[in-house]
């Protein structure tokens, strides 16, 4: 799919997904509905679609290469195939996915995964903010499932989180798992602060470095190292509790190598 | 345009017609005696229910309170969006809808009279601005008059005369129509971090009790010659053990009546309903409340059904939405209004698997079908509190239906099942019985004259639903009765048709009713009390007399009702 046009208001296209084009012809594909600001349009007139047939049941793969950041609620909702992006892609990507994978060969907007609650997504470049969050107002948070991004995220990577895994291999900004319940959350770059803010359970893993750790977190010990999914991460790593304001027994580790800054909490231990 | 509307299954309860095949005639937005078939618009309903408009005599769809429901959660919003049609504009749901969506989701299911049931007086424009966005049906408002410093002054004085003058000059400030009263005393005590316990608990400061706040202004209501009665959400509002308060609350007010008027409602009753001391040993009060409803003419009361949904609470009761926040750790708004009320805003999730809410939603029901007089309780959700106005059909079903009452029980928590009295009740409401508890009813509580009624000279505002009586066993086909009451085959407003099919096919502008006193000599509100208020204005409130009276012309569509007081 590409787009045939570039768009100028946001285009609401849940409609692209391998749950919903799975077993439909090029037609019926192509008159699935789709709002481009207020107007409601069909998918052909947006989109120019080229199907290539393969014999059997193959799981469906849709490709999307082109300018997408317009191009909101791919693949929300979805249980099974795969979504391959060659391009930047818009807001709340895999909103609500349940199964199937999705990657990205570029940079995906905010709320990438938003409460999503298993199946896989991989961002090549970096991602906004939000990343796993519910929709605003909503508690829902992501429930299960991974996120892989190699480049860098914004603000409020996995607010509410309840589950699943969300792996960052460059930095993030403020207030990683803010709110967050349960679940993993590494972040293999540098961080912005106020990590684990109002966290009530879960792990964020900090592998960077952080200016600061908030006041309502205190040290529990030092650790050698972490296991992620059977992978072991090795520190050695300051081991905080927290958020103790939301009596909270998140933990939140923070390499001990990159932080000397932090070395006065040892006297606390 | 002349209307006629043809051999359809008329139920008009209020002039005693139950299901006759019989033609309506429209005439100006009136029902006549005949008009000329030539010259008029026929519908056909053969096959299908005619009645009046229905009448929603307490949901919350206007003002500061539903704004803030509104802001506090999009998430409610995001799941269901209206789309703009070349006719309707946009908007969302779900439990706290924009206006417009408001007007057209109550129109398609033949509403056409609501009453917005808590309006801080100090909030009453930004209500009125919000019920004249509130397409096709009419409305009325009720300023919230229970916990103002005035009245609990003047009531602690026992200066009734004076009380009623300045009830008289808020109603018709405020465009209002009616006295609301929320967990009297209970408002005024929370601005001192309490509540009152019982109906004997004097208020701080004004050391007024909630028993003489409640009969104060029944006999201001009465000198008042209002048509409503007073309208109240009782104390200790969904609290173990609060039927008690709620009888007492009946029986307080007993020695006021005349004869077999009415003169005290209480609304959704339901969540003032239950025995027992604690969550874990909640249990129904139906059974008592009931008995003496069953045994008393002087109440009237609406159910404040529970659905098991996501839904958005919004009371004047800030204590009760605190307490509501604790149990539930949700998000929450609390609020002062000034000298006048509170107020609360918490998301709620009635589960069916939950003991207490499956409880509630037996309740409920145990209250319309227990008592035997349908003209005595009315059906409200106490929307959105107990769920959204849009699932009427559904509770339509099960108080039509046994079966459709089964199907939910088989699915709730199993101790609420065996405790609750409901199994054990066989009644099945008719459809001259719906038509009481969804509109005559409701007219006649509210003192309407010329609404929910199909009479001549009555407001053509008129429900046409696509169920033939003869054909559909409502207590088996309960799903047909559903569809049915969900989208109305014709909404007819003011003579004008608006709904077809469900849907919108007209969005002409509903009136505002507020009542209007005719001076007297002893009771004169413009000219006695507003120079008092003038003075006291800025002491007691943040704006100006000059800004708060709402004059008529902020009406879009104003319709006063002239009373005139008795004293
Ligand atoms: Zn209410």
């Amino acid at each position: 799919m590409t787009p045939k046009y570039k768009f100028r208001v946001p285009v609401y296209a849940e409609c692209i997904s391998p749950d919903i084009f799975s077993g439909k012809s090029v037609e019926e594909i192509l008159a699935l509905k789709v709002w481009e600001g207020n107007k409601n349009r069909s998918l052909g007139d947006l989109f120019n679609v080229s199907v290539e047939k393969e014999s059997g049941e193959a799981e469906v793969v849709i490709y999307l290469s082109g300018d997408f950041i317009k191009v909101r609620r791919v693949g929300a909702n979805m249980t099974t195939g795969k979504i391959i992006v060659d391009g930047d892609i818009g807001m709340h990507l895999g909103e609500g996915m349940r199964g199937g994978e999705i990657i990205v060969n570029g940079y995906a907007d905010s709320w990438l995964g938003g409460s999503m609650k298993g199946g896989r997504i991989e961002v090549k470049g970096s991602a906004g903010d939000y990343i796993g969050a519910p929709y605003r107002g909503s508690k829902d948070g992501m429930k299960g499932g991974t996120i892989i991004i190699y480049g860098d995220a914004g603000r409020e990577v996995g607010c509410l989180m309840m589950g699943g895994l969300i792996r960052i291999y460059g930095s993030v900004k403020h207030f990683v798992g803010i709110n967050m319940v349960d679940g993993t959350i590494v972040i293999h770059g540098d961080c912005a602060g106020k990590a684990g803010g109002g966290m009530r359970g879960g792990r964020i893993i900090i592998c960077g470095h952080i200016p600061s750790i908030l006041p309502t977190f205190t040290i529990e010990d030092i650790r050698p190292s972490v296991n992620v999914d059977g992978e072991k991460i090795s520190g050695p790593f300051y081991r905080f509790v927290g958020d103790v304001s939301d009596k909270g027994e998140g933990r939140l580790f923070v390499s001990k190598e990159k932080n000397p800054h932090l070395s006065f909490y040892e006297k606390y231990l | 345009m002349d209307l006629l509307i043809k051999n359809g299954y008329v139920f008009d309860p209020l002039n005693g017609i139950d299901g006759e095949i019989m033609d309506i005639s429209v005439k100006d937005g009136v029902i006549v005696e005949k008009v000329d078939e030539h010259n008029a618009y026929v519908i056909d309903a053969s096959g299908m229910i005619v009645m009046p408009g229905g009448i929603d005599i307490h949901t919350h769809i206007a003002g500061a309170e539903v704004n803030s429901g509104r802001l506090l959660r999009p998430e409610d919003h995001v799941r269901d969006v209206e789309p703009k049609t070349p006719l309707t504009r946009s908007g969302v749901g779900y439990s706290v809808p924009s206006t417009f969506t408001t007007g057209y989701r109550y129109a398609r299911m033949g509403y056409t009279f609501l009453c917005n049931p808590s309006m801080p007086p100090l909030e009453a424009k930004h209500t009125h601005e919000e019920l004249d966005d509130t397409p096709i049906v009419d409305k009325i408002t009720y300023p919230l008059l229970g916990d103002w410093w005035f009245v609990l002054e003047y009531l602690r004085d026992r200066k009734i005369e004076e009380c009623a003058e300045h009830v008289a000059w808020m109603i018709i400030a405020t465009k209002g129509y009616a006295i609301k009263i929320v967990n009297p005393g209970g408002l005024e005590t929370w601005g001192f971090g309490g509540n009152v316990k019982s109906l004997d608990d004097p208020v701080p400061y004004f050391n007024v009790t909630p028993r003489e706040i409640i009969r104060g202004l029944c006999m201001v209501n009465k000198m008042l010659n209002l048509p409503h009665t007073i309208h109240v959400h009782t104390n200790r509002l969904g609290q173990p053990g609060n039927y008690i308060t709620t009888i007492e609350t009946m029986d307080c007010v007993k020695d006021l009546a005349t004869g077999d008027k009415l003169i005290i409602h209480i609304t959704h009753c339901q969540f003032s309903a239950f025995k027992g001391d604690s969550w874990a040993n909640m249990r129904s009060g139906a059974d008592d409340i009931s008995k003496y409803v069953n045994a008393h003419s002087h109440v009237t009361l609406d159910m404040g059904q529970v659905i098991f949904t996501d839904t958005t609470t919004m009371t004047a009761d800030g204590p009760w939405q605190y307490t509501l926040y604790g149990i539930s750790g949700n998000k929450w708004v609390n609020h002062d209004v000034e000298v006048e009320t509170s107020s609360g805003i918490v998301p709620f999730i009635y589960r069916r698997k939950n003991y207490v809410h499956a409880t509630m939603w037996a309740i409920g029901l145990e209250l319309a079908l227990l008592i035997r007089d349908p003209w005595k309780i009315y059906l409200t959700t106490d929307h959105p509190n107990g769920g959204p106005f849009t699932e009427y059909p559904k509770i339509i079903s099960w108080l039509m239906s046994k079966k459709a009452r089964e199907e939910i029980l088989k699915k709730i928590n199993r101790k609420a099942r065996a405790r609750a009295l409901l199994p054990s009740i066989d009644r099945e409401y008719t459809f001259y019985e719906i038509a009481i508890v969804t509109r005559a009813g409701q007219a006649k509580a509210l003192g309407l004259k010329r609404k929910g009624h199909l009479g001549v000279g009555a407001d053509a505002d008129i429900a046409i639903y696509n169920i033939d009586p003869r054909k559909v066993d409502p207590s088996n086909d309960y799903k047909a009765v559903q569809r049915a009451f969900s989208r109305a085959a014709y909404t007819i407003k003011s003579g004008e048709i608006v709904v077809k099919d469900g849907e919108i096919v007209n969005t002409l502008d509903g009136k505002t009713y507020w009542i209007n006193f005719e001076p007297t000599s002893q009771l004169d509100p413009l000219s006695n009390v507003a120079a008092e208020l003038k003075k006291r204005f800025r002491e007691y409130w943040t704006v100006e007399i000059e800004n708060y009276f709402i004059p008529e012309r902020y009406l879009k569509h104003s319709a006063s009702i002239t009373v005139r007081p008795g004293v």
